[in-house]
Parts: structure tokens; C-alpha cells; sequence
């Protein structure tokens, strides 16, 4: 998009003069202004309506979810929520028969539940992932594992942000 | 910066590695993020831009699929434990919003 800015867009619908009153030009780029904010708002609405056990529920189609076996390492007083590390693993041999497929991790406070899904192939030696996400406010994290055996396992850690990311400029 | 077309990437990998013994593949992205939500100066949103999967093979074998969110920080690190069977060309591919594409192939090098 490229929008020029509010005071742009006042000028354009309303007439141009010296002569017009502050209110309206106020009026104006109020309305530019919330224009402008309300496809952001549509989004988030519908992006928060799913909460972390219903997310949870939905990856799980219904199965047993166990709290144990997978680590979700983060730091549990986060300073600046624009890149925090985070490692997940499971103590997993990774041979054929016994292995992880899949580990995921979703949120309960940002815009979107999800955060990263790790699938791991043949080649894989551990079930053992870092990455660094986004956090938008203190909020709880989980992680969750899918072994070859079927049998699903979680870890719920919470922390407190002090700094927010994703929808900060 | 790098531009659009070829982003840098670091890839850090143990100076050589053994037949069979599991190592560390850590590799980074340079790339934005932008999730789409975030304001620029003037109050327009930053339209979306995001890397949204990564792939390593190791020899043609799967190490580790990625599906990254918006939730994912810029400049995205992935770090995860491969092992060695054949002769060990590794390759590394990040896709993304936009027709993003990029590939890294590196060759390891082999204890005896």
C-alpha cells in the first residue's frame, strides 16, 4: 500500500481554502485516520477468536494431550519481546521406530496462536529445535509433540514481557 | 543491507563432521518479517512479508521442515541436529510471501 499520509487524504475530500475552519480539517483527517486503522482491527478480531486450549484441541483432533517428555527453554522474564530464544526438545532416541514427527509451540496473546511447527525427517539426529519469536505481551506458551507412537505431549511455560512486539511501530 | 533479490545468509556448521554422529546445522536469515499489523510512521500499515517455510536435506533426506508464523523474529534462526550418512551435501531452502525464494547448499566436510 502506499497511502500518502492522513493530512493528504483530508485535503483531497474536503474543499480547499484558507478560509476553513480547524474543526473540519479535524474532522477529516479523523475520519482518514480511522479508515485507516479499521482493516487492522477486522484482522485481529478474527485472529484472537481461537484460544490456546481450543488450538491445542484442534491440533490434537480430540487425543489425549500428556504434560510431560518435551522442554520448552525460554526465559521466564523476557526484556524485549521483539526476538526471544526459544529451544524445544525431547529426550528421543530418533530411530524409526521410536522418534518425534512434529513439535509445534502456540501462544495465547498474540495476534495469531501460531508461532513455529518443526517437522523432522530421517536425517534428523535429535528432537532438539531453537528458533527466536515475537511476543506481544506476558502471556502462556506451549509446546507440543507428536511421537511416532501417537502418543501427544505438552510443556505450558509463562512468562512476562516487558518490551511488546508485532504490532508496535 | 542485503536487497530483495539475494539475502545473506549465515550458516554455521562444526569444521568437519563424522559418519553417523549428530551435529548442529544453525543457520540465519536476513530477512524482515513484516507480519502485516505493524504501523509505519504515518499510521499505514506495513504490508505483509513474511518467510513462511524451510526446509533442510541432507543428501535428498529430510533433516527438518519448518513452518514459520508471523510470530517468528526478523532475521529468522533455526538451529537443529542432523547426522551423516552419505556423502554430505547439504541444502537449505527458505520460502516466503512475494514468490520469496532462497537456497543454500553446503558441502561438509568428512572425518576419516
Amino acid at each position: 500500500m502506499s497511502h500518502p499520509g492522513r493530512a493528504c487524504l483530508a485535503r483531497r475530500h474536503l474543499p480547499a481554502g484558507p478560509h476553513r475552519p480547524a474543526r473540519r480539517r479535524w474532522l477529516g483527517s479523523a475520519a482518514a485516520g480511522l479508515v485507516l486503522l479499521l482493516p487492522g482491527r477486522a484482522v485481529r478480531a478474527v485472529s484472537a477468536a481461537s484460544t490456546l486450549d481450543e488450538m491445542v484441541r484442534h491440533w490434537s483432533g480430540g487425543a489425549p494431550v500428556t504434560e510431560g517428555r518435551i522442554t520448552l527453554d525460554i526465559a521466564p522474564l523476557v526484556e524485549n519481546g521483539n526476538a526471544v530464544p526459544i529451544t524445544v526438545r525431547v529426550a528421543s532416541p530418533m530411530s524409526a521406530a521410536d522418534r518425534v514427527q512434529e513439535i509445534i509451540v502456540f501462544n495465547q496473546r498474540n495476534p495469531q496462536r501460531d508461532v513455529v511447527r518443526f517437522s523432522f525427517g530421517p536425517a534428523c539426529a535429535r528432537a532438539e529445535a531453537s528458533t527466536r519469536i515475537r511476543l506481544a505481551t506476558s502471556q502462556q506458551l506451549v509446546a507440543l509433540a507428536r511421537l511416532a507412537d501417537g502418543s501427544l505431549w505438552s510443556h505450558h511455560v509463562d512468562v512476562v514481557v516487558t518490551l511488546a512486539a508485532c504490532i508496535e511501530g | 543491507m542485503a536487497d530483495a533479490a539475494k539475502p545473506r545468509a549465515l550458516i554455521h556448521l562444526p569444521a568437519s563432521v563424522r559418519r553417523g554422529e549428530a551435529f548442529e546445522v544453525r543457520a540465519l536469515l536476513g530477512h524482515a518479517m513484516e507480519n502485516g499489523l505493524r504501523p509505519d510512521g504515518f499510521g499505514n500499515v506495513v504490508p505483509r512479508d513474511l518467510v513462511t517455510r524451510f526446509e533442510c536435506k541432507l543428501d535428498g533426506v529430510l533433516v527438518c521442515a519448518v513452518d514459520l508464523y508471523p510470530a517468528i523474529a526478523a532475521n529468522p534462526y533455526l538451529a537443529f541436529w542432523a547426522r551423516l550418512d552419505g556423502p554430505g551435501l547439504l541444502r537449505l531452502e527458505w520460502l516466503g510471501d512475494n514468490g520469496f525464494a532462497h537456497v543454500e547448499t553446503r558441502a561438509l566436510v568428512v572425518a576419516t
